[in-house]
């Protein structure tokens, strides 16, 4: 079968905004099988494709929008989740998933996350954490680990990361895991679980970087940095994400946080009956 | 649950500019505001928190402005009518997603009660300093509509008006007023809902499969999708074809996009700028202004045409797209024309293109004091002597 052909076959296909194939991720790049994982979740939940809306901001991961046949949206750089806010309290049916990246959820949308994560907005977020600023060449980010090196750490990097699962368990997300992109069931398990949840969800991905961090920092080819993942990450689910510091030796992964709490959604709506029962109590 | 039967609050009030507008924002069908606190527009927001709920509408006050006009484009994307208010600092804030907005052709209304800048400047003191902004703030070529009012009235009356540009163009619109429109206390009628003219964006009639989001009809405006109706369709702030797909390097795709976004305003001008025209017939000296100087300015004229001056006045409401036209008919006919402005000179560049080589004279005034008619009438004196 040719490659188009074969695309066409595949089960996830109609899934995919096929005229915009190929896409623009390098070989090894971890942001095509986070795609992957995502529309199996979506094909096994049998969502209505019609009422999902993928939100995502700039950078390499944000051209997913484009690429899942649903209703998209490609933000500015960093208000993908400011963006998702809005979509979600304006039509509740909708299931709003933002899918981005750590520089751009982090570093110039870092506000919105934090903000986001302690209303509880009902919205699932999804970051493919690659350690740098891949769409611009290769700078440090928020994620990248100290000494690394990049285009704006020729001589190591000084800054220290953010934990992301913690960062997003300490401004209250009610779903919080972390898994990389070796575990692929396992990431698809928890996209399926994030989409039934009520509440903000979060959901990293650690991702290769094979063209640029990874070369950069000598870590050998995609398949080279698969078997790192797999040789340091060990899986812990409910362990307390402020000890999951990603390090050199070691990636603790698992489904960190899973609690209930009411969504700003839900507590708004409640909020609305109640004022306007009381209108209406006055009025008769 | 939506109340559409308690958003027009038909009667005569008494009130301040900025609750005239978010009155108008409801009576336009506004069912979302998302917003930052700023003096002089903090009342706007506390009026929505309140009413919003009541109409069963969404009230959120973001981390931010950015955020705020975020949440306001997803918002109006997912089928709400939706507007965000601030004043200079956040309005500054706002400039990057002012231009997603305009790329992604979204309906959405943005009051910026304007206040003494730069930077934090006089923060309960009028300015119309970010007439410039409002213009030119978002990076790349575009077009703008803004709208000046006047009188609290008016801050009601042009809050729906904006809204109906929005619809009809699927643009941003900015309500631009100042510090003293938006503190105001005026009386305002407020009439009955089914009076009141409101506009909705026009929606796709072609098949979900067929719909090309970014297609336009003859008026350059494309019919509007919204999230979960069906349609599937992707937006973006890259420049993009009529499907909506990304198209990064093409100079065709380009040229045809920023022309059509920048045209379905310049080729709709003569519908949308309006202006009010008193006493020019005759008139060998015109004061050109909008906001709160045209109030001054009215008297100005009135008295200067009892004092033997044959002064007229055209008031702007519409000063994005700039009434060009209109403007060089009064500079052809004049011998002066004066533009009394709380900045150091913003429209009346504008007024000085359109004028050609008819004198303009600016009054500029900062800080706490509007201008007085008898400094106006001062200027026209001078400029007829
Ligand atoms: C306001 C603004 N600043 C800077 C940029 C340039 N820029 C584009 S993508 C990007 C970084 C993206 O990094 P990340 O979110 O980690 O995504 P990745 O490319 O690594 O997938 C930057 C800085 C921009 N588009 N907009
Ligand atoms: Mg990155």
């Amino acid at each position: 079968m040719s490659e188009s052909n074969l695309m066409m076959h595949h089960y996830l296909a109609k899934y995919l905004r096929q005229e915009r194939m190929p896409h623009i991720w390098c070989e090894g790049c971890g942001n095509g099988i986070l795609l992957n994982c995502f529309l199996q979740a979506i094909n096994e939940l049998n969502v209505d494709l019609n009422k999902i809306v993928v939100v995502s901001g700039i950078g390499c991961i944000g051209r997913v929008s484009g690429y899942i046949n649903v209703d998209s949206f490609h933000t500015t750089h960093g208000r993908a989740i400011a963006f998702a806010t809005g979509v979600k309290l304006a039509n509740p049916e909708l299931e709003v998933v933002v899918i981005s990246g750590d520089g751009d959820l982090f570093a110039i949308g870092g506000n919105h996350f934090i903000h986001a994560a302690r209303r509880n907005v009902d919205i699932k977020v999804i970051c493919a954490n690659n350690f740098n600023y891949g769409m611009t060449g290769g700078q440090y980010g928020p994620t990248t680990p100290l000494d690394a090196w990049t285009t704006t750490t020729p001589y190591g990097n000084i800054e220290h990361p953010f934990n992301l699962a913690h960062l997003a368990a300490a401004a209250g997300a009610v779903y919080v895991a972390r898994w990389t992109s070796l575990h692929v069931r396992r990431l698809k398990a928890s996209i399926i679980k994030a989409l039934q949840k009520e509440g903000f969800s979060f959901i990293e991905m650690i991702s290769p970087c094979p063209e640029i961090f990874d070369r950069y920092n000598k870590m050998g080819t995609a398949v080279d940095v698969m078997k790192w993942f797999r040789l340091v990450s060990q899986v812990r689910h409910g362990c307390d994400p402020a000890k999951a510091e990603i390090t050199e030796n070691e990636i603790l992964v698992g489904e960190f946080v899973d609690i209930e709490k009411p969504s700003y959604g839900r507590l708004l709506r409640e909020m609305t009956s109640r004022v306007q029962d009381k209108l209406k109590r006055e009025e008769s | 649950m939506v109340d559409e039967s308690r958003a027009v609050l038909t009667g005569t009030h008494f009130m301040s500019g900025d609750l005239a507008c978010a009155e108008g924002a409801l009576a336009a069908g506004c069912q979302f505001f998302g917003g930052y606190p700023i003096t002089p527009a903090t009342e706007i927001s506390e009026r929505m928190s309140r009413r919003l709920v009541e109409v069963g509408g969404v009230f959120v006050q973001m981390e931010d402005e950015i955020g705020s006009i975020a949440a306001v484009i997803g918002a109006s994307y997912a089928g709400k009518k939706a507007m965000t208010a601030t004043s200079g600092p956040g309005f500054s804030l706002m400039q990057e997603n002012i231009g997603l907005a305009v790329m992604t052709e979204t309906p959405l209304v943005i009051v910026n009660i304007m206040r003494g800048g730069p930077s934090t400047g006089q923060p309960t003191m009028p300015g119309q300093q970010d007439v410039m902004q409002a213009r030119w703030g978002s990076h790349g070529d575009y077009e703008i509509i803004a709208l000046a009012p006047s009188s609290v009235q008016e801050m009601f009356n042009l809050t729906i008006e904006c809204f109906n540009l929005a619809e009809t163009y699927r643009v941003p619109v900015i309500l631009l007023a100042d510090e003293i429109i938006g503190h105001m206390w005026e009386r305002v009628k407020i009439p009955p809902a089914e009076e009141i003219n409101v506009v909705s964006r026009k929606k796709p009639k072609t098949p979900t499969a067929e719909y090309q989001p970014f297609k336009p009809d003859k008026d350059l405006v494309p019919p509007m999708a919204c999230f979960g109706e069906g349609y599937r369709f992707h937006a973006t702030g890259l420049t993009h074809d009529e499907k909506g797909a990304p198209e990064t390097v093409s100079a065709e795709v380009q040229t045809e996009l920023v022309k059509r976004l920048a045209d379905k305003i310049r080729k709709n001008a003569e519908k949308i700028v309006k202006a009010q025209r008193v006493m020019l017939e005759d008139a060998d000296v015109a004061v050109i202004a909008y906001g709160i100087p045209s109030r001054a300015a009215l008297s100005a004229v009135r008295e200067a045409r009892k004092k033997g001056i044959k002064a007229g006045l055209l008031r702007l409401v519409t000063i994005w797209p700039f009434p060009q036209e209109l403007v060089s008919d009064v500079a052809k006919q004049v011998k002066a024309i004066v533009v009394p402005e709380m900045n150091y000179g913003q429209l009346v560049r504008e007024v000085e293109r359109a004028a050609k080589t008819t004198p303009v004279i600016l009054l500029s005034k900062l800080g706490e004091e509007p201008h007085r008619p008898s400094e106006i009438i001062e200027a026209m004196r001078r400029a007829v002597k």
